[in-house]
């Protein structure tokens, strides 16, 4: 079989666009997933029945459903809901944020467990508030104590991104993928992108190696 | 200053509090001793609502505790208390403790809170201390960063949950010379201890409970000085502490 690889250059400006939109993706879906995750972690704990109820049904729907059909289902349903098109992109962003908020909740909620209850008291007895004690005192420890998980996470969504190819948005593989038919450079193409995808989340995982030793408590 | 009245507080099913009355006057230094599980961390705990009661009331400064419509953040602010494992918050530097609840819930200014919680840590001999974090100092210096964090809300009590039980016993002493400073300053304090060192030293009353009730409540002279006249509860809890 003769592979040609000439045709990998020519397509590098529309790879770099593909992969400027997935990493835009990943880095809007993690903030994203990881302030709404974080609010329904609070509300999964919440001593309120009624909202950890609702935030539990939130996670466990969404964990229990396969991405691509999310993906799909929001980019049908989003348009209904907003009264236009919203076209492939947004779709996008709205059902990753949404989408991995359910797991970051579930990051976030180990976070928070793992702060001892005297802490907890601690606060409250300097008067803080519920939101204040959260704010200046669990979160801040909770975060730090799952940031290894919580980059894990983004590096799986990072390659969840590639999905998104399914509704004709141009990401890092959407872009390969377009090209690899046009020039049928299938096995080219694809070796070329799986290499840009495990270059990405093999230094990402070595910066959360790096950066756990560095914000580590000391206790 | 703090009058607790018949409350009464279950786990489920499992009573850990039953009728429990006392007072603590301004000015006044209460002990609290008894076996473990009976009952006396969890009634200083109800004190400021860190722990909810079903019946009963404790009133603190004129300020129901039982009552829904009370601001509990705001008592809790003006009541002091220090822990039997510190609680320092380990993220923030120690001069992060001392000055963080001064700012966001007392309103103080930056430089106002660190001027307090520097006095305050010299005072309690750590000033060098201060930008270290929490995990770097050693129990006995954490304990007195912790009393230190506590007095900067210049509280109208303080409480004491077996403050030196999580010590090694040659940090005891440093705590417990904090504290008898405090006391004899006139500070209003309900300790929780088996330190009858302190207590024959300090205090005022003893309060002895047991299973969930208060036993003995009395003044310092008669509890310690005619111990024949103690429940027989009471005697034989003291008799295996005081022997050494």
């Amino acid at each position: 079989m003769q592979l040609d690889w000439s045709s990998i250059p020519r397509a590098s400006n529309a790879l770099w666009e593909g992969f400027q939109f997935s990493i835009s993706l990943t880095a809007f879906a993690a903030l994203a997933g990881i302030i709404l995750g974080t609010l329904l972690a609070m509300a999964r704990l919440s001593s309120i029945k009624p909202l950890s109820m609702i935030a539990s049904g939130y996670v466990n729907i969404f964990r229990s459903t396969p991405l691509v059909i999310v993906i799909y289902w929001f980019y049908v349903v989003l348009p209904f809901i907003i009264g236009r098109p919203i076209g492939a992109e947004h779709s996008a962003y709205v059902t990753f944020a949404i989408f991995e908020a359910a797991y970051f909740c579930e990051i976030m909620r180990a976070g928070i467990q793992s702060i001892p209850k005297g802490q907890v008291y601690a606060g409250s007895a300097l008067g803080f508030t519920y939101g204040q004690n959260m704010r200046y005192i669990i979160l801040p420890q909770a975060f730090r104590n799952v940031v290894p998980l919580l980059l894990t996470q983004t590096i799986i969504l990072f390659q969840d991104t590639s999905l998104v190819y399914v509704l004709g948005a141009t990401d890092l593989f959407g872009a390969a993928d377009k090209i690899a038919h046009r020039d049928n450079t299938l096995l080219e193409m694809y070796v070329t992108v799986a290499v840009i995808y495990f270059v990405i989340s093999f230094f990402l995982s070595r910066l959360v190696k790096h950066l756990h030793s560095k914000i580590a408590i000391i206790r | 200053m703090i009058s607790i009245k018949n409350v009464s507080k279950w786990y489920g099913n499992f009573q850990v509090l039953t009728d429990c009355t006392t007072e603590v006057k301004k000015g006044d230094v209460v002990v609290v001793c008894g076996p473990s599980g009976s009952g006396k961390s969890t009634l200083i705990k109800c004190v400021n609502a860190l722990e909810p009661f079903q019946k009963g009331d404790i009133v603190v400064d004129g300020t129901s505790i039982a009552d829904p419509s009370t601001n509990l953040p705001k008592i809790r602010s003006r009541v002091g208390m220090v822990f039997q494992h510190f609680e320092l918050f380990p993220h923030l530097t120690i001069t992060r403790n001392l000055a963080l609840a001064q700012e966001k819930v007392l309103g103080r200014s930056k430089d106002e809170a660190m001027t307090k919680g520097l006095a305050l840590l010299e005072r309690v001999g750590l000033k060098d201390h201060a930008h270290k974090f929490p995990g770097q100092l050693s129990g006995g210096q954490q304990q007195r960063v912790a009393i230190a964090r506590a007095l900067a809300m210049d509280p109208i009590v303080m409480l004491f949950d077996e403050p030196t039980s999580a010590l090694d016993p040659e940090m005891v002493n440093e705590v417990l010379d904090v504290m008898v400073e405090l006391a004899q300053e006139g500070m209003t304090m309900m300790c929780v201890t088996h330190e009858m060192g302190f207590a024959r030293k300090v205090a005022h009353r003893v309060i002895f409970m047991d299973k969930g009730h208060i036993v003995e409540d009395c003044a310092k002279e008669e509890f310690f000085g005619d111990l024949n006249s103690r429940s027989e509860r009471a005697r034989h809890f003291l008799s295996k502490i005081l022997q050494h």
